[in-house]
């Protein structure tokens, strides 16, 4: 069973078991503009909570993934490195950034569902 | 953008929110960051077809009164007695210790007026100094309202001999007072992308109607600053504020050709300009530090701010415009290093994000310029 949810920083985490797949939304790679560089994490680098663990860089902005939940890297979308764009054509899909086995689960303040994600964008 | 009650608007303000605008905060303007295209996009597509470009922001001030252009050396480096009518010159204004006030362009529309162009963040400093600076038989007559448009781009000719005829003989730094569509406007051959393309000034209550009057051609389409910072940043163009400020001089900021040989040691009006003696003494004997471009190995984009090492990790200078040239398909920077590290292909390194990227000091600039001089 799959579980998707948001964060306030407008990544998206697919959780199946205890392996999360983690990326941005559209909102955040439209608010980006053109992606030219991502810096991805090394498979089993072990994240805490608040560590940056991916760079993104579009034309005019620097910005960064940070782990929301503890967990180890287990594997990374390379396809990125040589095409960062992919990213802003397809966010939610191939544009994955890397997935990481978690301790704990998505149930926290932090995690929004797609309907508490849809009207805090209305916010935005 | 809570603060867009605060910010001035240009007259295309309207037309940049129905074409979809990202709207930003510069200079105190509610400005097109970019459009839907994207930054990248508007980049290619203003080096190989046309682009729109709203500059309103920028000062556009008239100078009049007998021998305003001697009056006006007072401030430059520049002859303009020897600027012809329609004919424009860059130049920058200098303080007391030789530092850059501004960048600006200066058009003769006659004996006895001058069309100056100044930066957005700089203007009412700049219009303060002239009036200053300029003497008592001398106006200095901001054009507010004004409009001012640039249309960039190898296909900007075709665009801009339909709608204005008399544009066809102009040439690179020249000008011309025409109408379009029946709007009087003054139209100079001359732009910040390094292409060929024209700066068109004329009243703000008509800039919707030409604008859109441009818009409608199939090469041309609505781009933002955004892209007007790769543009100018991959053809060695400096901008204010960041290559250059009133901490660097001319000669440092690699200028020296914007200095007229009759204003230089040895010449008929040597010095005569606020900073002379600085300026001139290290053109003499050489600065210790220089603008310089940056290449950088790999894709990570070097931006402003980063500090600049040798490989033996001395510390040699920083970066002040940083970067993704998109037609350079690559990272693309400028910076100051020491005289020592200036060299084309020396090997550096910028810190970024605390790691170093590799970066050699390029040939600026870094796309060839490809004004239309004839």
């Amino acid at each position: 069973m799959s579980d998707l949810k948001y964060t306030k920083d407008h990544e998206w985490l697919l959780a199946e078991g205890d392996e999360v797949t983690i990326g941005i939304t559209d909102f955040a790679q439209g608010q980006l503009g053109d992606i030219v560089f991502i810096e991805l994490p090394e498979t089993g680098k072990e994240c805490n909570v608040g560590d940056e663990v991916v760079v993104i860089e579009s034309v005019k902005a620097a910005g960064g993934i940070k782990a929301y939940v503890k967990g180890t890297v287990t594997a990374v979308n390379d396809t990125l490195v040589d095409a960062p764009d992919t990213v802003n054509k397809d966010p939610m899909g191939d544009g994955w950034f890397f997935k990481m086995r978690i301790e704990g689960d998505l149930s926290g303040d932090d995690f929004l569902n797609q309907a508490d994600y849809d009207s805090y964008l209305e916010e935005c | 953008m809570t603060s867009n009650s605060t910010l001035a608007l240009t007259p295309l303000n309207s037309l940049h929110d129905e074409l979809g605008a990202k709207m930003v905060p510069f200079a105190g303007y509610r400005m097109p960051v970019q459009y839907p295209t994207g930054i990248i996009k508007e980049h290619q597509h203003t080096r190989e077809h046309a682009g729109l470009f709203d500059v309103s922001h920028m000062g556009q001030v008239l100078l009049k009164g007998r021998q305003v252009d001697s009056a006006l050396e007072r401030l430059v480096p520049v002859d303009i007695e020897a600027l012809g009518k329609n004919r424009q010159t860059y130049a920058v204004f200098t303080n007391e210790q030789g530092g850059i006030m501004d960048d600006l362009i200066i058009t003769r529309w006659n004996d006895e007026t001058l069309f100056v162009v100044v930066n957005a963040a700089c203007k009412e400093q700049d219009i303060a100094h002239m009036k200053n600076h300029l003497g008592d038989g001398i106006t200095v007559e901001p054009m507010e309202g004004q409009a001012l448009l640039a249309l960039q781009g190898p296909t900007a000719k075709d665009v801009m001999s339909a709608l204005a005829p008399d544009t066809r003989t102009l040439v690179f730094l020249t000008g011309c007072h025409t109408r379009i569509d029946g709007v009087e406007c003054y139209i100079t051959r001359s732009g910040y992308t390094g292409e060929d393309g024209f700066e068109i000034s004329l009243p703000g209550e008509h800039a919707d109607k030409i604008a859109r009057l441009i818009l409608a051609h199939e090469e041309v389409l609505p781009i933002g600053l955004g892209a007007r910072d790769s543009l100018r940043l991959e053809v060695g163009l400096c901008l204010y504020g960041h290559d250059m400020n009133t901490e660097t001089s001319p000669i440092e900021a690699s200028l020296i050709w914007s200095i007229s040989k009759s204003r230089r040691a040895g010449g008929d009006k040597e010095g005569g300009f606020p900073g002379a003696a600085t300026v001139l003494g290290q053109i003499a004997k050489g600065v210790t530090r220089k603008r310089v471009g940056l290449s950088v190995a790999g894709r990570v984009p070097v931006r402003e701010g980063a500090e600049l090492v040798d490989t033996d990790g001395n510390k040699v200078g920083k970066v002040t415009s940083g970067s993704y040239g998109a037609t350079c398909g690559a990272p693309v920077a400028m910076g100051y290093v020491s005289t020592a590290m200036s060299a084309v292909d020396t090997q550096l390194n910028a810190m970024v994000r605390d790691k170093l990227v590799p970066v050699q000091v390029a040939k600026l600039p870094f796309v060839p310029q490809r004004y239309y001089r004839g």
